[in-house]
């Protein structure tokens, strides 16, 4: 090593990094193969039957525009997408705030039983959406479950849970929020432990207190993070349907069926591809508009 | 700086100087911030885990005691006969092989590709490699629950239908992983790849030599991650497979719950058993997931 060190400084190697084009081609290659035939593929079809009033099997004829112009004036379409978003608007802040909150509270050295305390966060999030929907309907039960038990003995009367669709509505984003707290936290989490104290020592000495601390540096610090975990957190939101289906099945009758369920029902259960596949792209194109928007947003906050 | 700073916490012993503004480090002020933040931690714990509390209790209660009035929280006479009822009705141990199965061989497959693919994409620059990030990110946009439909059509085409190829090779390609391996091996100095390369190392046994034994951290994180995803998964194996003998515990459970009396007795045990191995898992690599320390000995 120290023989070659003299070699090294007189001629180093000045090759670009652009010239290394094998390499990389080696390494991303099993992810091209499956990026082209479970995406681009998909994608393709997708977009031509949606032209199309093709029900999955035997010939299929080109409509033009006729799906969208039906998605357009289809009521269920426009109840299925208004609950979607109001199902985000509800969740993403929701979850943010809780995930936030109680990251900090986990990273903070005045908060005692941190390390168990974040295993209690933690675990809801390895439930399937399955088992966190049964686990809270059996929670929800308007007849047996504990929730309504306790209003009773409180003296409250049952609150209908399953059978008001806006309340149903709120105990799967209650549900949903819980669930997804354990990650967005873990994402804070790391964001947090990687600001250099080094900031808060000076911040402290400059006499800031701790929610000056928190607004002035670990905020902006962790943008890319709160990025990220909004971003995700929409995209789930919006493609939502395991947690609705085991708590109250959509119900009650159709008011809850989110976008996914209701491309689930008219392409599998109606045989309706081609107009499943134009939902799809509607549903596509709003997530498309939320990751521009985020990204603008971000890049306007981190002033690059 | 050390200097100025060292002498204080040393006069400040703890319980005197409360008032002394001071470092981050507990000591001074310690009890005054301690009790709201460790009283607001424990109630937002509890709050959280009382759902599964009542949840797991509720499963070892007797078919009987379920729906008696008043409901108690510790069950008067345990019981384990909602579990072993679950175990035995319909194919539910099959269920659970067929998704162990099935995580094991998709979790395998998705961290080497996605370190491989995160690595390239973060060590390499190119216009290709741009391209195909952005790609990448598109299929956050365009999840496979979205394009149920055409995706269903491709996998049918390709002669998976019906078979657990079908659901492993279409979740394989995850952008939380790539993304995961690209922003870790970011903060993978250059120097490392650069001295690699002086030293007269190949680009590929760089990356096998190097890079893959200090990314385990994320590795392992990944895997649980992945495994997490699988074995939660629902919609897909639910349109994937057809033949009972091939079901995924999620749509076994959620069969239970599509009847129209619900047996929650049943109900119940075979969810808390689905939710055995995902809890194993993570309690043995905890540290993994939780103290996921990213930048593990690549301090600057």
């Amino acid at each position: 090593m120290t023989k070659r060190a003299p070699d090294v400084s007189v001629s180093p190697p000045r090759r670009r990094r652009s010239t290394y084009v094998f390499a990389p081609f080696v390494l991303i290659a099993a992810n091209v193969v499956l990026f082209s035939l479970f995406f681009v593929w998909p994608a393709a079809i997708g977009l031509v039957y949606s032209f199309t009033n093709y029900t999955g099997v035997g010939v299929f004829q080109f409509v033009g525009l006729d799906n969208y112009h039906h998605l357009i004036g289809d009521s269920a379409f426009y109840s299925a997408l208004t609950r979607t978003l109001l199902y985000a608007v509800l969740f993403v802040p929701l979850n943010f705030a809780a995930s936030l909150l109680i990251a900090n509270l986990l990273v903070s050295k005045h908060a005692k039983g941190s390390s168990v305390a974040r295993v209690v966060f933690f675990v809801p999030w390895l439930l399937s959406p399955i088992v966190v929907g049964v686990l809270w309907r059996w929670l929800f039960g308007e007849n047996f479950g504990l929730v309504n038990y306790v209003i009773e003995k409180l003296g409250g009367s049952a609150v209908p849970w399953q059978s008001n669709a806006d309340l149903s509505l709120l105990v799967v984003v209650m549900a949903a929020s819980w669930t997804w707290t354990g990650f967005s936290m873990l994402l804070f989490i790391a964001a947090i432990k990687n600001v250099p104290v080094s900031y808060y020592e000076a911040a402290s000495l400059d006499g800031a207190g701790p929610w000056r601390q928190f607004f002035s540096i670990t905020l902006p610090s962790i943008a890319p993070t709160s990025f990220i975990v909004i971003l995700l957190n929409t995209i789930n939101a919006m493609k939502e349907y395991p947690v609705f289906v085991a708590l109250n099945n959509g119900g009650p009758g159709t008011s809850n069926n989110l976008l996914v369920q209701y491309i689930y029902e008219t392409g599998f259960k109606r045989g309706q591809i081609g107009y499943a596949s134009a939902a799809s792209f509607v549903l596509m194109l709003i997530l498309m508009a939320v990751a521009i928007v985020q990204l603008f947003v971000n890049r306007r906050v981190e002033n690059r | 700086m050390t200097t100025t700073d060292m002498p204080r916490p040393v006069d400040a012993g703890p319980g005197r100087a409360a008032s002394k503004k001071g470092t981050r480090k507990a000591g001074s002020g310690g009890l005054r911030r301690a009790v709201p933040a460790t009283t607001l931690l424990w109630i937002l714990a509890c709050l959280y885990g009382l759902p599964v509390l009542w949840f797991i209790l509720s499963s070892l209660k007797p078919a009987s005691e379920l729906f008696s009035y008043p409901l108690t929280l510790v069950p008067h006479n345990p019981t384990l006969s909602g579990y072993v009822t679950a175990w035995r009705s319909a194919n539910f141990s099959q269920y659970f092989l067929n998704t162990a199965l099935v995580c094991v061989i998709t979790t395998v497959l998705t961290v080497g590709v996605s370190c491989c693919t995160g690595y390239a994409l973060a060590k390499y620059d190119n216009r290709w490699l741009k391209a195909f990030f952005v790609c990448i990110l598109a299929t956050t946009m365009l999840p496979g629950e979205v394009m149920l439909a055409p995706e269903f059509l491709v996998v049918r085409n390709l002669g998976l239908f019906n078979s657990f190829a079908g659901i492993i090779l279409p979740a394989v390609l995850t952008a939380t992983g790539c993304f995961m391996f690209r922003q870790f091996f970011l903060t993978v100095p250059d120097e490392l790849v650069e001295a690699a390369r002086i030293d007269g190392a190949r680009e590929l046994s760089i990356f096998l030599r190097i890079m893959v034994p200090i990314s385990r951290p994320i590795m392992l994180t990944l895997a649980i991650l992945s495994f997490q995803w699988r074995w939660n998964d629902y919609i897909w194996p639910l349109l994937m497979l057809n033949d009972p003998e091939k079901f995924t515990v999620q749509i076994g459970i959620q069969s239970i719950v599509g009847a129209q009396n619900i047996n929650w007795s049943v109900l119940l045990g075979a969810s808390v058993i689905s939710m055995i191995p995902l809890i194993a898992v993570f309690l043995v690599f905890q540290r993994y997931v939780m103290g996921a320390d990213i930048n593990a000995g690549l301090k600057d």
